[in-house]
């Protein structure tokens, strides 16, 4: 089974997603849980029922659920995310690490109950310890503090830092993390800030 | 005439404990709406408990307490069977009296 | 004043390697809410609630008494730990709320637009009827082994589709419920998350609903607790009383059998 990956209506990579059926009984589950998901949702606030609607990687991470995704299915994936990735025109890929913690700190954004016009946030610490201080943080993602120490700042650690943010899943099928610049939620310049909290040598992450 | 309240009191040793969980907004003053107006303070302002027609708890509240607050105190007398009457009265002089009996 | 709880409780912080520190956070604010305990204001709304059970309403002025919970009509002791399950009179799974709702409109007579409204309460002003009822029903299963029923095909199927729907990665965030709820011992925040998958997560979790949420002021049902989660995972609204609420509610509730149900508690 073959399905294209769209951006913007040019079809990137395709994505096959081996197995879907592993019984007749999990493909009907299947579909009527996507019935059922259609018929119990109504449009609120900024989000409408489009928000629904699963793209091939989010399907095929369903589809696993909850287990890691077999090699080629996971390769598959990370190869698509990764096309998607848009490095910055200008070559800068780290920007200012104060407005980088006012983005991990804020939760907000996207929600139907969230003003469209508002703040939209990285939530960070809602899964990850950053600076120090801050003891409020959860733990469904790994550690960031010293992040620079452990990474070093080489050209190759600032692209993957930006582009980790951009697309987790480039390098993580499957993973917990939001794809916060493919989906459009965090925009580029505040990727670089929240790149720079974790590289810049003067943020609370490095001291 | 608010909600009423929630009462219990047991005896404990030679005390009696009374505890009592009351309805009621708490609304501090401080808060704005979404259309940024102010929302009105409305709080319990008096409680007393009156037993055998004693006064034996009277107080003073502000907008520090919560909404729906609890009340747990203790005094020295009481019996199985006796009365005890709770009063609040708020800031917008609304009142409610409830009573139980000590278990 | 004694004894007055104030939400401005003093949470200790030591003043310590971070680690440490980091833990007694969570210990304090664990004693802060076992403190909690005592006077929960939920049992306003199990008083209000067995009122509105009691009391004649709606157009043909008939109270909720005769109203088949699952363990016949008008039984109420433990009949929430035995929810959701297949009800023939209805032809459809349902939960408690479901259930209610079908109650007010077939015995009492309201629409199903009336007997749905305001399944949220907000203050006062905006009391949330199905709120109450649903407290004072669970609050009559407390204590009582959770024991959801498989055995119907309707239940299953419910079951199955609860379980898809639990892996459902979707929205602007790619969130599923697993994605919070799908590993042992992790935490949003402050918050520790039950893994919803396991039994032991299930029943720690799915026991405790209905709870008094002090953020809220407001007494929060199972229900509410789905349609905030999918509100959070940047999905749009769920519709109360929906295939999809009740499906999971299935999954996560079957999950749970063998606990005591524990409910209505108290939570942050």
């Amino acid at each position: 089974m073959m399905r294209y990956a769209k951006l913007g209506g040019a079809a990137l990579v395709a994505i096959v997603v081996p197995g879907c059926a592993s019984a007749p009984g999990d493909e009907r589950s299947a579909a009527e849980a996507a019935a059922a998901l259609h018929a119990s949702f109504r449009p609120a606030g900024q989000v409408g029922l489009e928000r629904l609607d699963q793209d091939d990687t989010q399907r095929a991470c369903s589809a696993a659920s909850g287990k890691p995704p077999p090699r080629e299915v996971a390769a598959k994936i990370e190869a698509a995310n990764l096309a998607t990735v848009r490095y910055p025109a200008d070559g800068k890929l780290i920007g200012d690490w104060k407005n980088g913690e006012k983005i991990a700190q804020d939760g907000r954004g996207k929600q139907f109950s969230d003003d469209p016009a508002g703040p939209v946030g990285g939530n960070c610490y809602a899964c990850h310890q950053l600076a120090k201080s801050e003891l409020a943080f959860g733990t469904i993602g790994p550690s960031l503090y010293r992040y620079l120490e452990r990474r070093g700042n080489t050209v190759e650690t600032q692209r993957y830092t930006f582009a980790k943010i951009y697309n987790s899943e480039a390098f993580a099928a499957c993973s917990n993390m939001p794809r916060f610049g493919y989906k459009g939620i965090l925009s580029e310049q505040q990727i670089k800030d929240v790149a720079a909290l974790l590289l810049d040598p003067a943020s609370p992450v490095n001291q | 005439m608010g909600d009423p309240m929630k009462i219990r009191a047991a005896i404990v040793g030679d005390e009696t404990e009374v505890k009592v969980l009351m309805s009621h907004e708490m609304e501090t003053g401080q808060r704005k709406n979404a259309k940024g107006q102010v929302i009105p303070a409305w709080f319990i302002q008096n409680v007393t408990v009156v037993w055998k027609d004693k006064t034996v708890l009277s107080a003073q509240w502000g907008t520090a307490v919560s909404k729906n607050p609890f009340l747990s105190f203790r005094f020295k007398g009481g019996a199985k069977g006796d009365k005890v009457i709770v009063t609040w009265v708020d800031n917008r002089g609304d009142r409610r009296t409830d009573e139980a009996l000590i278990a | 004043m004694t004894g007055v709880r104030s939400l401005g409780v003093v949470l200790a912080l030591a003043i310590a390697p971070a680690a440490l520190a980091q833990s007694s956070t969570a210990d304090e604010i664990a004693k802060y809410r076992a403190a909690l305990q005592d006077g929960n204001p939920a049992e306003l709304w199990e008083i209000r609630g067995e009122g509105l059970w009691k009391a004649p309403r709606g157009p043909k002025q008939v109270s909720l008494e005769r109203c088949d919970l699952g363990l016949g009509p008008g039984v109420v002791k433990g009949a929430y730990a035995r929810l959701p399950r297949y009800f023939a009179d209805a032809d459809r799974v349902q939960d408690l709320e479901s259930r209610l709702v079908w109650c007010m409109v077939t015995l009492q007579g309201f629409t199903p637009a009336e007997a749905r409204k305001n399944p949220f309460g907000n203050g006062s002003a905006a009391r949330s009827d199905l709120e109450a009822l649903t407290a004072y029903v669970a609050s009559e299963a407390k204590g009582v082994k959770m024991d959801v029923p498989l055995d119907h095909p309707r239940e299953l199927a419910a079951y199955r589709v609860g379980e898809k729907l639990f892996y459902y990665r979707g929205g602007t965030h790619d969130f599923a419920c697993a994605t919070c709820h799908g590993e042992e011992g992790k935490r949003i925040r402050l918050q520790d998350l039950p893994d919803l998958a396991t039994a032991e997560g299930a029943r720690a979790a799915y026991t405790t609903w209905p709870a008094y949420r002090v953020s809220q002021g407001e007494l929060r049902t199972f229900e509410w607790r789905l349609y905030d989660c999918f509100r959070q995972q940047r999905f749009p609204e769920l519709v109360f009383g929906s295939d999809a609420a009740i499906a999971l509610t299935v999954f996560l509730a079957r999950n749970a059998n063998g606990a005591p149900f524990s409910a209505p508690g108290i939570k942050r």
